[in-house]
């Protein structure tokens, strides 16, 4: 446990000093350049155009440093020949699959903090200068706390996305891993997709490939709650609890996975 | 009695080579062998012998296609080995972002040391390589030699029992081979066991208390340097007694020096000493001293190895 926690500190160390972080004052500088032109340009609409633009923000910016870091995690490592040294230390390779891991996940919820954060602010200074009768028009409240669930199943979704590049990256090149992470992103969104596709078409062995890759691939759009919680529809906590509990049974599936093909690869 | 530090056993590895119609190379070939605790054995060959593949089936990098790797009683990869090891990799490479005591501290911490602990044991290690200026540089700016003193110091991060070092004087300058090779004497003089590569024989001349040598990943000898079959080339005779003419006399004037009022004389195969003493001593010389001259560990290499086979 102990030496999993280091491992994960060395990722989250690294991806700061890599200026990962950085891509924070972006998403701060972007969202409030956003909203001053948002503000200008429309009556009434903006806060929710806000948050929509926030929430998706966080979601995209997240997506890329999953992505991108996830996949160098271990091909970095292996690549630079830093493995060698690394695992002649009393480290297991299971430890070091769950330490990068964590240390990701790690960087991540200090990204979605972050942004979420900013996000409230931007919005909290909008209901501060606001008038009380303009406000009236809002269906919610600017800083709205419901937002956080769907916050919360953003940063789900990005832990998800997370497993999957590492998965990819423990048996495929850097490049590839990234287009088969992408690939399972677009698709993990259209999955539900898959589940009615059997209604449509006569080959049985079809309809049993589409219920096998239904099952197979990970669903995405369950996470995306983003839309509802701006419109003002209730997202329920045993929602989020099905939906998280879902997104921790993909994930421990894709580390096992991981653990499973990087334990008995040869570092050549 | 006493358990060897490092036992191979009939190890095997076999890599795939070719993309398409992959097929089994042999890298190594049931090399069996045992280092004693204390022992500093240089592990010797030219490229591609096999050394480096030795050394990562010794850490678990890869796995063995036959045979087993033991240290300190413990099969190869575990982590009660891992504990009381330090290994040193063929041109260590580690994060550029990090600098030489960060790495350390890092590394520190995997053996459960904390903060503290690593960091004071990082200053006297860095010191000790010569490093202790730059500790607070990022790796990104350190040169080929400077990686090879931070790999020296990762490696004994853990003060460990058994070092492995995989070619510890490569890439580096005169003066860096000269602090290496001091700094391998002192890891045996401290009673470690240390398990160095090289494809340099005198760098193992200077230092091991015993040798393997390694060829198309077959172990071909092991023993101390000075009880391998290496060829005897001649003798040096130094004699005392005997002046200038009385080794014209012999016949051997053009092979002798006079080094301090004693004569010098180079013998060749093909003159043993046993025929010329008893002339020598009829001129009333008196016998010195006499050594066998050896080939040198390279010509007994190049002897060794370019044995007839496949060229690979
Ligand atoms: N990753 C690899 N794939 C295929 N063959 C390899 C690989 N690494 C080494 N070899 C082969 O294994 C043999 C031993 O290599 P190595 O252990 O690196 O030798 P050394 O360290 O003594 O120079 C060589 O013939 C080399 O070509
Ligand atoms: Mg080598």
């Amino acid at each position: 446990m102990a030496i999993i926690g280091r491992i994960a500190v060395h990722v989250f160390k690294e991806s700061v000093r890599d200026k990962v972080l950085y891509n924070l004052v972006l998403f701060a500088v972007l969202l409030i350049a956003a909203s001053y032109l948002i503000g200008q340009l429309t009556a009434g609409q903006d806060v929710k155009i806000i948050k929509d633009l926030g929430l998706a923000a966080t979601q995209i910016f997240g997506l890329f440093i999953a992505v991108f870091i996830g996949i160098g995690l271990v091909s970095k490592e292996v690549e630079r020949r830093s493995i060698y040294s690394l695992l002649s230390k009393p480290i297991r390779r299971h430890e070091l699959i769950l330490g990068k891991y964590a240390g990701l996940v790690l960087t991540l919820a200090v990204n979605v903090v972050v942004m979420a954060a900013t996000l409230y602010l931007v919005l909290g200074y909008m209901s501060w200068v606001e008038s009380e009768e303009f406000k009236a028009t809002w269906l919610r409240p600017a800083a709205d706390p419901a937002m956080l669930p769907a916050i919360f199943l953003v940063f789900a979704q990005l832990a998800l996305v997370t497993a999957l590049a590492l998965f990819f990256s423990t048996f495929s090149s850097p490049i590839l891993s990234a287009v088969l992470t992408f690939g399972l992103y677009v698709v993990g969104h259209f999955n539900a997709d898959l589940r009615n596709f059997e209604s449509v078409v006569d080959s049985t062995a079809a309809a049993y490939l589409a219920r096998a890759l239904y099952y197979a691939l990970p669903s995405l759009a369950p996470f995306d709650v983003k839309a509802a919680v701006v419109h003002g529809e209730p997202v329920t906590f045993g929602y989020v609890a099905m939906t998280t509990g879902y997104g921790a049974a993909y994930v421990a599936a894709l580390l096992l996975a991981a653990v499973f093909i990087f334990s008995r690869r040869d570092f050549k | 009695m006493s358990t060897p530090a490092i036992t191979l056993d009939g190890l095997t590895k076999d890599y795939a080579v070719g993309f398409w119609r992959p097929r089994p190379h042999r890298a190594l070939d049931q090399v069996s062998l045992e280092v004693a605790t204390g022992e500093v054995l240089g592990y010797l060959g030219p490229n591609g012998a096999g050394k480096t593949t030795t050394l990562k089936l010794l850490m678990q990098l890869i796995y063995p296609t036959a045979g087993t790797a033991e240290i300190l009683g413990c099969p190869a990869g575990d982590v009660d080995a891992s504990l009381r090891l330090g290994y040193l990799p063929e041109l260590p490479y580690f994060y550029d972002n990090l600098s030489a005591e960060e790495l350390l501290i890092y590394f520190g911490g995997l053996f459960g040391l904390s903060t503290a602990d690593a960091r004071e044991r990082a200053t006297t290690l860095l010191d000790r390589v010569g490093l202790g200026a730059a500790r607070h540089q990022r790796l990104r700016r350190y040169s080929k030699g400077m990686l090879q003193r931070v790999g020296i110091a990762q490696a004994l991060v853990n003060d460990p029992e058994v070092v492995f070092l995989d070619e510890p004087m490569s890439g580096l300058d005169p003066v860096g081979r000269r602090d290496m090779r001091e700094l391998i004497r002192q890891l045996g003089a401290e009673g470690r066991t240390v398990f160095f590569s090289s494809h340099i024989l005198s760098d193992a001349e200077a230092l091991c208390s015993r040798v393997a040598i390694m060829a198309r990943g077959k172990l071909i000898a092991t023993g101390r340097i000075a009880d391998l079959a290496f060829e005897v080339r001649g003798w040096e005779l130094v004699v005392s007694g005997a002046s200038a003419d009385d080794v014209r006399a012999l016949g051997l004037e053009e092979s002798t020096r006079e080094v301090d009022g004693r004569q010098v004389i180079e013998l060749a195969i093909d003159q043993p000493p046993d025929r010329i003493l008893p002339e020598l001593a009829r001129h009333g010389a008196q016998v010195v001293s006499l050594t066998p001259r050896h080939e040198s560990l390279e010509d007994y290499f190049m002897r060794v190895v370019s044995q007839p086979g496949e060229a690979s």
